[in-house]
C-alpha cells in the first residue's frame, strides 16, 4: 500500500499547479470586470479622498503584481487574508459559516443523484428493450437537460404553493436550528435528539436536494444501464449461473462489476455538483457558498472570491481522491 | 445411462423467424464417455451443450424433447432444483477463459462461492477445498489469493477447470475449452481433461477441431444446421465417413503428415430461419438426388447413426 501513500502524495501535490493557474484567472478577472469593493461598499457619491484613503487602507492601491504575490504568499501560508466589506471578518470564518449549509445540500443531492440513477438504470437494464426501458431512456435525458433554477421553480410551485407541504426556501425555521457541533443542521439535530429541528431540516432540505438529485441522476441512469446491459451479457455471468450460484448472487456480482465506471463519474460529477449547487442555492435562497459567492462577486469582495475559490478547488481535489481510492479497491486491476 | 437427450429442439424465436438451433436431436451418454460435438460456427452445437444445462437466454427456448440426466428429467425441473443441477452434477468449461472469471473476485473467492451454493461446509473448509482443487490442475494452491488479472489464459484455464471440478460432477461439458489458447497451452488442458475423465467423469467436448475431437475423443458426433447427421466412434467415423458433410470436413482438415491436397467444402452453411427444403446439406452436397428434396431419415448402420438418404434401409 506504500504506491498508494505516494500515490496520494503526488495528487495532492498536483492540486497546486490546478489551483494557482485558477487564482490567477479569479485574479484577473476580478480586476478586469468594472468596479471595486470600495465603491460597491459605499457607493460613488462619497468624495474622492475618502475612497482613495479607503482604497489604501485595503491596500487596493498598490500595483497589480505586488497585489497577487502578496495574496500568492498569503495563500500558501495558510492565510485566506480578511473580507474587504462590511464587518472584514477573516475569509476563512466566512467560508466555515456558509460551507456547512452547501456540503449538507450537496451530500443529499449526490445521495438523491447515485440512487435514483442506480435504480432506474437497474430497472431499464434487467428490462431492456421494453416500454419501461424506454420510459428510463426518456426520464435519463429529460433529467439530463433540466435547467435547475427553473424545475426548482416548478417544484416550489407544486409542493410549496399549490400543495403546501413543503417549504420553498432557506435552510431551517427560524428558532428552530439547532446546537452548532459540525454546522450540519441533519447530523447536529440527531446527535442532540432534536426531532423538531430534524424534521424542520429534512423539509427544508426536500425541494433543494430533489432538485439537484433529479438533474445529476440522469447521467447515471444512462451509464448503469448501459453498463449492466454490457456486463449481464459477459461470460462470467454466464459462468456463474453455469456453476449454480444463486440468481441473486449472481445480480450482485454484476452489478458489483458494473459500478466501476459509476465510481468514477461520481469523481467527476461532483464538480458540476458543486456549480450545480449555486444555482440550487439562489433557487432555494439556501446559504450556503453558492450564495455566497454570488453576493461576494456583486460586492466585488475580491479576497472572500478568492477564498471561495481555493476552497473549492481544494474540495474537489480531496473528493477526487476519494474516489479515486475507493476506485482502487473496488477494482483489483487498478493499482498505483 | 448417465445422459439421454431425446428429440431436442432449442429455438430462437428472433424477428427474422423461428430459428432451430438444435432439430429433434438424440444423444447417449454413458458414465466415463468422452464423446465430441464437432460442427462449423452456428451449427447448434453449442445450444445443445447450453441446453442439456438449460442455460438458454431469451428469445430462445427449448420446445421439444427430453433430457434424462441420472435419473432426472431437466427440461421438467423446476428452476431452483435446475440450479442444483448446475456446478454440482453437471461442470461447465468455458471457450475463454480471459472472458468466464469474474475480474473483481479473487480466484478463491469464486471456487469458494460455488462451493458453499452446493454443499454444506465452513468457509475455511471450503479455501481448504479450493486449495486442494488448484493443486490437482497443476497450480500452486496459494493461486486463491490471485485475481484473474494475475494468471495467464492457461492458468485461468485451469482455473475454470478446476471450479468445474471442484463439486466432483459426473458430467463435464466443455465449449471449446482449447481455442483461445495456443497450441502448447492446448495439449496441456486437453490432458487435464482427460484426466479428470480418468475418475469416472463423462466428458462432452463441444469443438470446430475435427482433429483434436478425433484425438481425444471415444465417440464424436458431427452436427450441421441443427442436426446431428453422423454419431459413431471416432477412429471408425474419422477413417470411413459416411455421410458426404463429414467426409469433406476430414477433407478440408489439412494434415502435415500427408501430403494431399486440401479440399474446402463449397458453400456456406444454410440460414437457420430459411432452411433448405428436404436435407440441410443438400444445396452444399456432391450427391444430392431427387430423393434429398424429402428430409432424410437417421438409420443405424452397423453401430452408427447417420442421417442421409444414401444409407437408407432398403
Amino acid at each position: 500500500m506504500s504506491s498508494l501513500r505516494a500515490y496520494i502524495i503526488t495528487r495532492f501535490l498536483m492540486v497546486i499547479p490546478t489551483v494557482i493557474i485558477l487564482l490567477t484567472l479569479v485574479f484577473l478577472i476580478l480586476r478586469i470586470i468594472p468596479g471595486d469593493p470600495i465603491t460597491s461598499m459605499v457607493g460613488q457619491k462619497v468624495p474622492e479622498e475618502v475612497l482613495e484613503r479607503l482604497r489604501h487602507e485595503a491596500g487596493l492601491d498598490k500595483p497589480y503584481h505586488i497585489q497577487y504575490i502578496e495574496y500568492l504568499t498569503g495563500v500558501f501560508t495558510g492565510n485566506l487574508g480578511k473580507s474587504m466589506i462590511w464587518g472584514k471578518r477573516p475569509v476563512i470564518a466566512e467560508i466555515m459559516d456558509h460551507f456547512p449549509a452547501t456540503l449538507e445540500l450537496t451530500i443529499f443531492g449526490f445521495v438523491l443523484s447515485v440512487l435514483l440513477g442506480i435504480i432506474t438504470g437497474s430497472i431499464a437494464a434487467f428490462r431492456r428493450g421494453s416500454k419501461t426501458d424506454s420510459g428510463m431512456r426518456i426520464y435519463s435525458i429529460i433529467a439530463y437537460t433540466l435547467f435547475i433554477p427553473w424545475f426548482g421553480m416548478l417544484l416550489q410551485m407544486l409542493f410549496g404553493v399549490y400543495l403546501e407541504l413543503l417549504p420553498i426556501g432557506g435552510r431551517i425555521t427560524p428558532g428552530n436550528s439547532p446546537e452548532t457541533i459540525t454546522g450540519l443542521y441533519v447530523l447536529d439535530s440527531i446527535l442532540t435528539l432534536n426531532l423538531t429541528s430534524l424534521m424542520d431540516a429534512l423539509s427544508h432540505l426536500a425541494l433543494p436536494s430533489l432538485t439537484l438529485g433529479i438533474v445529476l441522476s440522469g447521467a447515471y441512469t444512462r451509464l448503469v444501464r448501459n453498463n449492466l446491459i454490457d456486463v449481464l451479457s459477459q461470460d462470467f455471468i454466464r459462468a456463474y449461473r453455469a456453476r449454480g450460484v444463486r440468481e441473486r448472487k449472481v445480480i450482485f456480482h454484476a452489478m458489483k462489476n458494473a459500478f466501476i465506471p459509476v465510481v468514477t463519474l461520481m469523481g467527476l460529477q461532483f464538480a458540476i455538483l458543486l456549480a450545480g449547487a449555486v444555482l440550487t442555492e439562489s433557487t432555494f435562497s439556501w446559504p450556503g457558498m453558492g450564495t455566497f459567492l454570488i453576493e461576494r462577486i456583486e460586492y466585488r469582495d475580491y479576497t472572500a472570491v478568492q477564498g471561495a475559490i481555493v476552497f473549492y478547488a481544494m474540495f474537489v481535489a480531496l473528493i477526487s481522491l476519494v474516489v479515486d481510492v475507493i476506485y482502487a479497491l473496488l477494482d483489483p486491476r487498478i493499482r498505483y | 445411462m448417465l445422459l439421454e437427450v431425446e428429440n431436442l429442439t432449442t429455438l430462437f424465436r428472433t424477428k427474422r423467424g423461428i430459428i432451430r438451433a438444435v432439430d429433434n436431436v438424440s444423444l447417449s451418454l454413458e458414465k466415463g464417455d468422452f464423446i465430441s460435438i464437432v460442427g462449423e460456427s452456428g451449427c447448434g452445437k453449442s445450444t445443445l451443450a447450453y441446453s442439456i444445462i438449460r442455460l438458454i437466454d431469451s428469445p430462445g427456448e427449448i420446445a421439444g424433447g427430453k433430457i434424462y440426466f441420472d435419473g432426472k428429467e431437466l427440461t421438467s425441473l423446476s428452476e431452483e432444483k435446475m440450479r442444483k443441477v448446475r456446478g454440482k452434477e453437471i461442470g461447465m468449461v468455458f471457450q475463454d477463459p480471459m472472458t468466464s472469471l469474474d475480474p473483481l473476485e479473487k480466484i478463491g473467492d469464486q471456487i469458494t462461492e460455488t462451493l458453499m451454493e452446493h454443499i454444506d461446509v465452513t468457509k475455511k473448509e471450503a479455501w481448504q477445498i479450493a486449495r486442494e482443487m488448484l493443486e490437482k490442475v497443476g497450480l500452486p494452491p496459494d493461486r486463491v489469493e490471485s485475481y484473474p488479472h494475475q494468471l495467464s489464459g492457461g492458468q485461468r484455464q485451469r482455473v475454470v477447470i478446476a471450479m468445474a471440478v471442484s463439486l466432483n460432477p459426473k458430467l463435464l461439458i466443455a465449449d471449446e475449452p482449447t481455442t483461445a489458447l495456443d497450441v502448447i497451452v492446448q495439449e496441456k488442458i486437453m490432458d487435464l481433461l482427460n484426466e479428470m475423465r480418468k475418475e469416472g467423469r463423462a466428458i462432452m467436448l463441444i469443438t470446430h477441431d475435427f482433429a483434436l475431437a478425433a484425438e481425444r475423443s471415444d465417440r464424436i458426433a458431427v452436427m450441421y444446421a441443427g442436426w446431428i447427421i453422423e454419431m459413431g466412434d471416432a477412429d471408425r467415423l474419422t477413417k470411413e465417413p459416411m455421410h458426404p458433410y463429414t467426409r469433406g470436413l476430414i477433407e478440408s482438415v489439412p494434415d502435415v503428415w500427408v501430403d494431399r491436397e486440401i479440399k474446402p467444402l463449397p458453400g456456406f452453411p444454410p440460414d437457420l430461419a430459411k432452411p433448405p427444403e428436404g436435407c440441410r446439406f443438400r444445396p452444399r452436397c456432391p450427391l444430392a438426388t431427387e430423393k434429398c428434396m424429402k428430409e432424410p431419415p437417421g438409420v443405424d448402420v452397423d453401430g452408427r447413426y447417420v442421417k442421409c438418404w444414401l444409407f437408407e434401409v432398403k
